[in-house]
């Protein structure tokens, strides 16, 4: 399976099932489609008007070298690529609180409460939290925690008390615990900034861009924007973290479709890495982007894609999430067909202790996995995420992107249709452009065809 | 070649018999929380 297309004035095809990406002229391009098996006699007589006789052969001899090379026209004949050894649990977003300081409009935790009662973690649950992912890890050294919510800040001095008892269970077991937080910014204050940068190996902060685009969503409990409030905050925490090992991310809607200017605000303010996401929501909110929007969301891509190139060149590097991407030294085949991991390697714990496959999933009574107080845990439907990947997904199958993606979010999926294996097609449409535009700011750099 | 010039050959295919390592970040709790995208993702091998 080959994919070609254009992307800021280059032509790209990638060879999906190897993974290798070509840079080809014209005539390649209109070469392609008579592949693989090339016919040259009616090529030659198809495109004699418009290419010269040798030229084709040329280009033909060269698209041919690449076939029997293994990177061009390649074939999945393998088994499906499998993790390593028993199911384990490696990761777990532990959700601090169920509570929040601000009512976004799109928020999907319910303003944080998820559609259940408004509370806080305690210290205890929180420790049966990561006893279990100790005990359930197997020889697993790397283990990620990331602090979520609603707001995880509300409940600092668990988040505080959790991490020292983790740094105690290291040692005892061989791990190591990579803290991360998601936050909204609003109540950091210089001990919470001071004790963030020293244990948490990733901070992600939610600032969505431009003050009007922040505030129109993202309110505090009387109503008003928080962007003066958090922007300040936030750009202390990574200035004091060197710009280096944070996201500033963000959420655009149907109201900021030219959200490309949200990504260039943050970055002409200083922010180095930046991400900013399409909102997930329910098709009758007025917010929620429509498949209409979409050449609208394409047109921003390609605006953002040329502005980054430019500004990269010329030295005001930032990085944007999701074009960046790593051809040599990614992930291997296993994690490329199974992706973010929820309810296999990757759950969500609540206040309450319950297990969820991830924090998306959260308030969903039919997910719920067990509950880390009790030490129940849903091995069956372990093995159902287990086994999902994009060789059991039809649509992932037969699309080109399946190994960049590795076949979407399973919660966007069972939200869209209730079927993790029936990925959100909206958000396939918009990564899949992401991915062209991440491939072609590759190729450009690295080629220097600026 | 004067066509076409290879970006990276590809390293699919490598290790797919000994499986993964698992040691690797999972992708959510990096910046997405909501869009999955691995591609991004570094090998911790």
């Amino acid at each position: 399976m080959i994919h070609r297309f254009k992307a800021n004035g280059i032509k790209i095809v990638v060879d999906v099932n190897s993974g290798a990406v070509h840079v080809i002229d014209d005539l390649v391009w209109d070469l392609l489609p008579y592949g693989p098996d090339f016919d040259h006699d009616k090529i030659q007589i198809d495109l004699s008007g418009k290419y010269g006789k040798e030229q084709i052969t040329e280009a033909l001899s060269e698209l041919e070298s690449l076939a029997r090379e293994g990177i061009l026209f390649s074939k999945w004949e393998d088994e499906i690529p499998m993790m390593k050894g028993e199911p384990v649990i490696k990761a777990m977003c532990l959700h601090a609180a169920h509570d929040c300081n601000l009512r976004c409009s799109y928020c999907f935790a319910s303003t944080g409460d998820f559609n259940g009662a408004r509370g806080l973690l305690d210290f205890e649950t929180g420790k049966k939290a990561l006893d279990f992912l100790v005990a359930n890890s197997g020889k697993r050294k790397n283990l990620e925690v990331d602090f979520f919510g609603g707001e995880p800040l509300l409940n600092f001095e668990t988040v505080k008390r959790l991490v020292y008892y983790g740094r105690e269970l290291e040692p005892k077991h061989n791990k190591k615990f990579k803290f991360t937080v998601t936050t909204n910014g609003l109540n950091l204050n210089d001990e919470m900034i001071d004790f963030i940068n020293k244990e948490f190996v990733n901070v992600v902060i939610s600032l969505d861009g431009r003050p009007e685009v922040h505030d129109r969503m993202r309110k505090t409990v009387n109503g008003s924007g928080s962007y003066g409030i958090i922007e300040p905050k936030t750009k202390d925490l990574t200035d004091k973290r060197k710009q280096q090992n944070y996201y500033v991310r963000g959420t655009f809607t149907r109201h900021n479709l030219d959200f490309d200017k949200d990504v260039l605000y943050l970055a002409d303010l200083g922010y180095k890495q930046i991400s900013i996401e399409p909102v997930v929501a329910p098709e009758n909110m007025d917010y929620a982007i429509k498949e209409v929007d979409l050449e609208e969301v394409y047109a921003s891509y390609d605006r953002l894609m040329k502005a980054y190139i430019q500004r990269r060149k010329e030295g005001q590097d930032f990085n944007f999430f999701h074009f960046s991407i790593d051809l040599s030294q990614g992930p291997c085949a296993a994690k490329r067909v199974t992706g973010c991991g929820a309810g296999n390697e990757y759950i969500a714990v609540t206040p309450s202790g319950d297990i969820y496959p991830c924090h998306q999933f959260v308030g969903e009574d039919s997910q719920l996995m067990g509950n880390v107080l009790d030490g129940t845990f849903d091995r069956e439907k372990q093995l159902v995420f287990r086994k999902t990947n994009v060789f059991t997904k039809d649509k992932c199958s037969s699309c080109w992107a399946k190994f960049y993606c590795s076949g979407g979010c399973h919660a966007n999926a069972y939200h869209y249709s209730g079927d993790i294996n029936l990925p959100y097609e909206l958000g396939c449409e918009m990564e899949k452009k992401r991915l062209e535009c991440a491939l072609a700011i590759k190729a450009i750099e690295q080629l220097e065809i600026y | 070649m004067k066509h076409i010039k290879t970006l990276h050959k590809g390293n699919l295919k490598k290790g797919i018999k000994e499986g993964g390592c698992g040691e690797c970040q999972a992708s959510c709790q990096s910046a997405c929380k909501t869009s999955c995208t691995v591609a991004n993702q570094s090998c911790e091998k």
